[in-house]
């Protein structure tokens, strides 16, 4: 899933402080799994910036509102008739950016990002999450025993861990594993460590963001 | 002869070589380059020259090494994955021939991370290998990458770096294996001190003939002081410094531990000379260029063999 956080208070503060009223909509999809961005949030965040204003004595009013999810324009749609009669200021988007891309095609309103879009991952534990691909757009994995060293190396390497891997922490910090390590240990595990040995060709990166914006088109689904 | 250079020359004769290094300034002074050049004249075979080591911005490295040929010494110039793609550096590669550049040491680059610019974005298109091997295809083929036939082939002594001491261990063998695979013809290694791990590390590369496949060249690291070798046991990831090496340098004054440390270094170069697979050595004296011929008289190295 897209993983994100949300972006510190103070941050948040600055962007509405012109505003009187604001629609805080958040998104039932990735970012409700990962605890950044769904009604819960959405009625934390809504509380937090009401109270800091109303301390302020310049109050807020944060109208909430989570929709299915963001990333889809007939969900977005359903913001209209709300956006239309109550005479909001600006709309704060808890998706991840797609959410507030989407809202900003459609609606002739200022927009504001409430989270930091931060990679896609998955959950090592409750509340921990971890990155695990960078969406390079031609998957190479079973390669390595089904773990990505582009996403997952510091560097990317293909052929084997760099000089700086010690104690299977990576030299950027001890907090992130050396994938290569545990490439490593998981090829042996399998009996393919042999496979290792051969040298990896260069990646092709023209099907990676290096390529430009990239969309897919499938014909058998278009109506 | 793949490439002519000096290096190539002293090693494919039989000598035992020996390999300084030079870091670029901070800055665009050639007099800073000209003084650490002075200390290695006629005492190495070839020089280093780090390309942004450390991932701090300094002088580039193809300008250091044109400033070097221009002074008659011999470049070996570096060159990272980090901060170029493959446009970029087989551009350079280009260029650094035209200018007289005939050694390449192809390195993946420490991570932008540690540097003075931590903010940057990396490239890491390719990585080590895979820039051996393009190296490989520019002067072997006369071709780039793309296939485009080259107006002037450019013709390296193509290097790598190997460090026995990063983990996991087993791999490190592997590892070297593969660069001879893309085309390696020397390799220089991480600063040894731990000579046990080392002769392990050089017996698994000869049984696998790695070392009829590719010049070694060691790589030495006098040790400054106790506080150095402390530093580099404990901060520097993938260096493996022994207790007794610290223990040693603490027994001696303060005042005395710098000659201690070439002492140490002297030794192991007296060693590495011993030992089956080592072509040469790779002196890095960190900061300490000026103390270099000193080592390598102390160690009998001097003079340094000419070869035509």
């Amino acid at each position: 899933m897209v993983v994100a956080e949300r972006k510190p208070i103070e941050e948040i503060l600055a962007m509405v402080a012109d505003f009187k009223k604001v629609l805080l909509v958040g998104c039932k999809g990735c970012v409700t799994v990962c605890c950044a961005g769904g009604t819960k949030e959405v009625g934390i965040l809504a509380s937090a910036l009401r109270i800091a204003r109303k301390k302020a004595g310049n109050p807020l009013e944060v109208v909430e509102h989570t929709l299915e999810r963001q990333c889809d324009p007939e969900y977005v749609d359903q913001l209209g008739p709300m956006l239309q009669e109550n005479g909001f200021d600006a709309v704060l988007s808890m998706a991840c950016s797609v959410g507030p891309q989407f809202i900003a095609k459609k609606y002739p309103i200022q927009v504001f990002p409430m989270l930091n879009t931060t990679f896609i991952g998955g959950a090592l534990e409750h509340g921990v999450w971890a990155e695990f691909c960078q969406s390079c757009g031609n998957c190479i994995i079973h390669n390595f025993g089904g773990l990505c060293p582009i996403a997952r190396c510091s560097k990317s390497l293909m052929n084997g861990p760099c000089g700086g891997s010690a104690n299977k922490q990576c030299e950027v910090s001890p907090e992130i594993d050396c994938i290569w390590h545990l490439i490593y240990d998981r090829m042996v595990e399998l009996g393919q460590v042999e496979k290792l040995r051969n040298v990896f060709p260069i990646k092709d990166w023209s099907t990676s963001r290096d390529g430009g914006p990239r969309k897919i088109v499938r014909e058998d689904l278009k109506l | 002869m793949k490439a002519g250079s000096n290096l190539e020359k002293v090693l494919t004769s039989g000598h035992f070589a020996v390999t300084g290094e030079l870091g670029p300034p901070r800055g665009a002074s050639v007099e800073a380059v000209e003084k650490k050049a002075s200390y290695l004249k006629g005492v190495v075979d070839s020089i280093n020259v780090t390309d942004n080591q450390t991932s701090v911005v300094r002088m580039s490295s193809v300008a250091v090494c044109k400033l070097l040929v221009d002074m008659g010494l011999e470049p070996n110039l570096q060159m990272v994955c980090r901060d170029r793609n493959r446009i970029a550096m087989q551009s350079d590669l280009l260029g650094a021939y035209a200018l007289g550049i005939r050694n390449v040491l192809c390195l993946s680059g420490d991570h932008n991370k540690f540097g003075d610019h931590p903010q940057s974005k990396n490239v890491f298109d390719v990585d080590s290998v895979q820039l051996i091997s393009i190296v490989k295809m520019l002067r072997d083929e006369g071709k780039m990458l793309s296939g485009q036939e080259c107006e002037g082939v450019a013709k390296f002594f193509i290097g790598a770096a190997a460090n026995p001491f990063g983990d996991p261990f087993e791999f490190r063998v592997t590892r070297l294996a593969k660069k001879i695979d893309a085309g390696v013809d020397f390799v220089q290694t991480q600063c040894i001190y731990n000579m046990d791990k080392w002769r392990k590390y050089m017996h698994m590369a000869h049984e696998e003939g790695l070392t009829e496949k590719c010049y070694i060249m060691a790589g030495i690291t006098p040790l400054k002081s106790v506080g150095m070798a402390r530093y580099m046991a404990k901060f520097v990831p993938g260096l493996d410094v022994p207790d007794y090496y610290i223990e040693r340098l603490k027994g001696v004054e303060k005042k005395k531990q710098a000659a201690e440390g070439i002492k140490i270094a002297v030794e192991q170069i007296q060693e590495m000379r011993e030992m089956p697979g080592v072509a040469g050595i790779h002196l890095m004296a960190i900061e300490w260029e000026h103390k270099v011929p000193e080592i390598l008289e102390a160690a009998g190295l001097l003079p340094r063999p000419k070869v035509d």
